[in-house]
């Protein structure tokens, strides 16, 4: 393998890789002061951790970022699809290799060797978040456009059910952000090869 | 080296603020700093200066508009915002102004009048009783209010396309626009005007609109977000030019509409 010249990732990746990031924060900080503004359980978000100044600022930051990330992702789902490397990259998968590379990770025996190669815990890491990201997408919709989207609406509950919804989409894709950087740090070489390609 | 160690703290941290002002002065440190600032700290474009915050504001106000754009496009006339029976109306209805609750205005029932101006054909002032004559109609709909929260009421008054049609408006006109005894204004595009469910409220559970929803009249849209549907309202008026509103001219998106 270490004869292939050919980036880890393709730019095209790596591209949408770093602006799904970009939009993903502004719509986290942002989504932290608009709840902020009628919060359903008991806590709020610390103002100096959001974005927009106030629930109108913040409003505009979302529905501003709320373009990129959706068509950013639909660049990336069609690169992905179309290419053949969703199905190259991120299948098989199955219950028994995940748990056995999970097994194989908290014991450090892991090979990160070759990083075109992703393990099993990745494949299902990656795809569940690409489906966490679909439903903010959707539940979103549905929080702005309640009334024109009704099929939607129904399906996800009604409007404060999607409300709910939306917000614990958010909570998980942050988790998994949280993962995601605890793992780059102990595999530096991984943050390089999606910044360079290698 | 105990003992000696805030002493030398204290010269440490002299010179270093001295040596971070003396950096800081130059030019090219300060534009550095500026630059990865911006970079990194997304957070810091809403409370410091260090970048234009006002081409920041313009641009998002600019996508504002394009939304406002988008969504007049995703509107659709005939379809109806969902309605509920009436054992789902939230009690209390929650009351929510610009001003607290103390401060909610007190319009006199036979003093008011309802101006309607600008494309119409018929410009008198309609007094309550007028309005009470027409057919009336109700709805029990969602409100949704722009900080998240939702809450179903039942309203009833007179369907504001008939309204319309009524003083003869321009139907072709871009606005209609209001103005309120509590000194809120807004405005909304002519198709959501003409929308089935958009109501000249002059009730709320069957009674008398109570002051706190908006005595003598709201305009009822279960179609738009909170602080699209005025309270109070005493005068209406359709426009080509854009009329804004209280908290749309404050970065509020102007359609606001669900």
């Amino acid at each position: 393998m270490n004869d292939d010249t050919r980036p880890i990732h393709p730019a095209w990746l790596r591209a949408t890789h770093w602006l799904n990031a970009l939009a993903a924060v502004i719509l986290a900080m942002s989504g932290w002061r608009i709840y902020n503004a009628s919060p359903f359980f008991d806590f709020r978000f610390a103002d100096g951790i959001t974005l927009g100044g106030w629930l109108g600022g913040a409003i505009q930051w979302h529905f501003a970022a709320m373009w990129l990330l959706a068509a950013n992702g639909l660049v990336y789902l069609l690169c992905n699809a179309g290419s053949g490397r969703l199905a190259r990259k991120f299948f098989p998968l199955s219950p028994r290799a995940i748990v056995a590379d999970l097994r194989a990770a908290l014991r450090g025996r892991l090979s990160h060797a070759d990083l075109r190669q992703y393990n099993a815990v990745q494949r299902a890491a990656y795809l569940f978040v690409m489906v966490d990201a679909v439903l903010l997408v959707l539940s979103g919709l549905v929080l702005w456009k309640s009334v024109q989207f009704p099929l939607l609406r129904e399906l996800l509950g009604g409007y404060e059910i999607a409300r709910r919804v939306h917000f614990f989409a958010m909570a998980t894709l942050a988790a998994f952000v949280v993962v995601h950087l605890a793992m780059v740090a102990l595999v530096p070489r991984t943050l390089l090869a999606m910044i360079r390609g290698r | 080296m105990i003992k000696k160690s805030p002493r030398r703290l204290a010269i440490d941290g002299d010179a270093v603020v001295k040596e971070a002002l003396r950096r800081i002065e130059q030019p090219s440190r300060r534009l550095f700093l500026q630059r990865t600032l911006t970079l990194g700290g997304l957070s810091l474009l809403t409370g410091c200066a260090i970048v234009d915050e006002d081409s920041v504001e313009q641009a998002l106000m600019r996508v504002s508009r394009f939304n406002d754009k988008v969504q007049g496009w995703l509107f659709d006339p005939k379809q109806l915002a969902p309605t509920y029976p009436e054992t789902m109306i939230t009690r209390p209805f929650p009351f929510n102004a610009y001003y607290g609750q103390d401060e909610i205005r007190q319009v006199d029932a036979d003093s008011y009048r309802l101006e309607v101006t600008g494309l119409v054909a018929d410009r008198h002032a309609w007094t309550l009783a007028e309005l009470g004559a027409l057919p009336q109609t109700g709805q029990v709909t969602r409100h949704i209010c722009v900080e998240g929260w939702s809450a179903i009421g039942k309203w009833g008054g007179v369907s504001f396309a008939s309204f319309l049609s009524r003083v003869g408006a321009d139907t072709s006109a871009k606005y209609v626009g209001f103005k309120c005894a509590d000194d809120y204004y807004t405005s909304i595009d002519m198709p959501t005007a003409l929308h089935p469910q958009t109501l000249l409220t002059l009730s709320y559970d069957g009674r008398p609109l109570p002051p706190r929803y908006g005595f003598p009249m709201k305009l009822r849209m279960p179609t738009k977000l909170g602080y699209k549907n005025p309270k109070h309202v005493q005068a209406i008026f359709v426009t080509n030019t854009y009329p804004g509103g209280y908290w749309e001219d404050q970065g509020y998106n102007w359609f606001g509409g669900s």
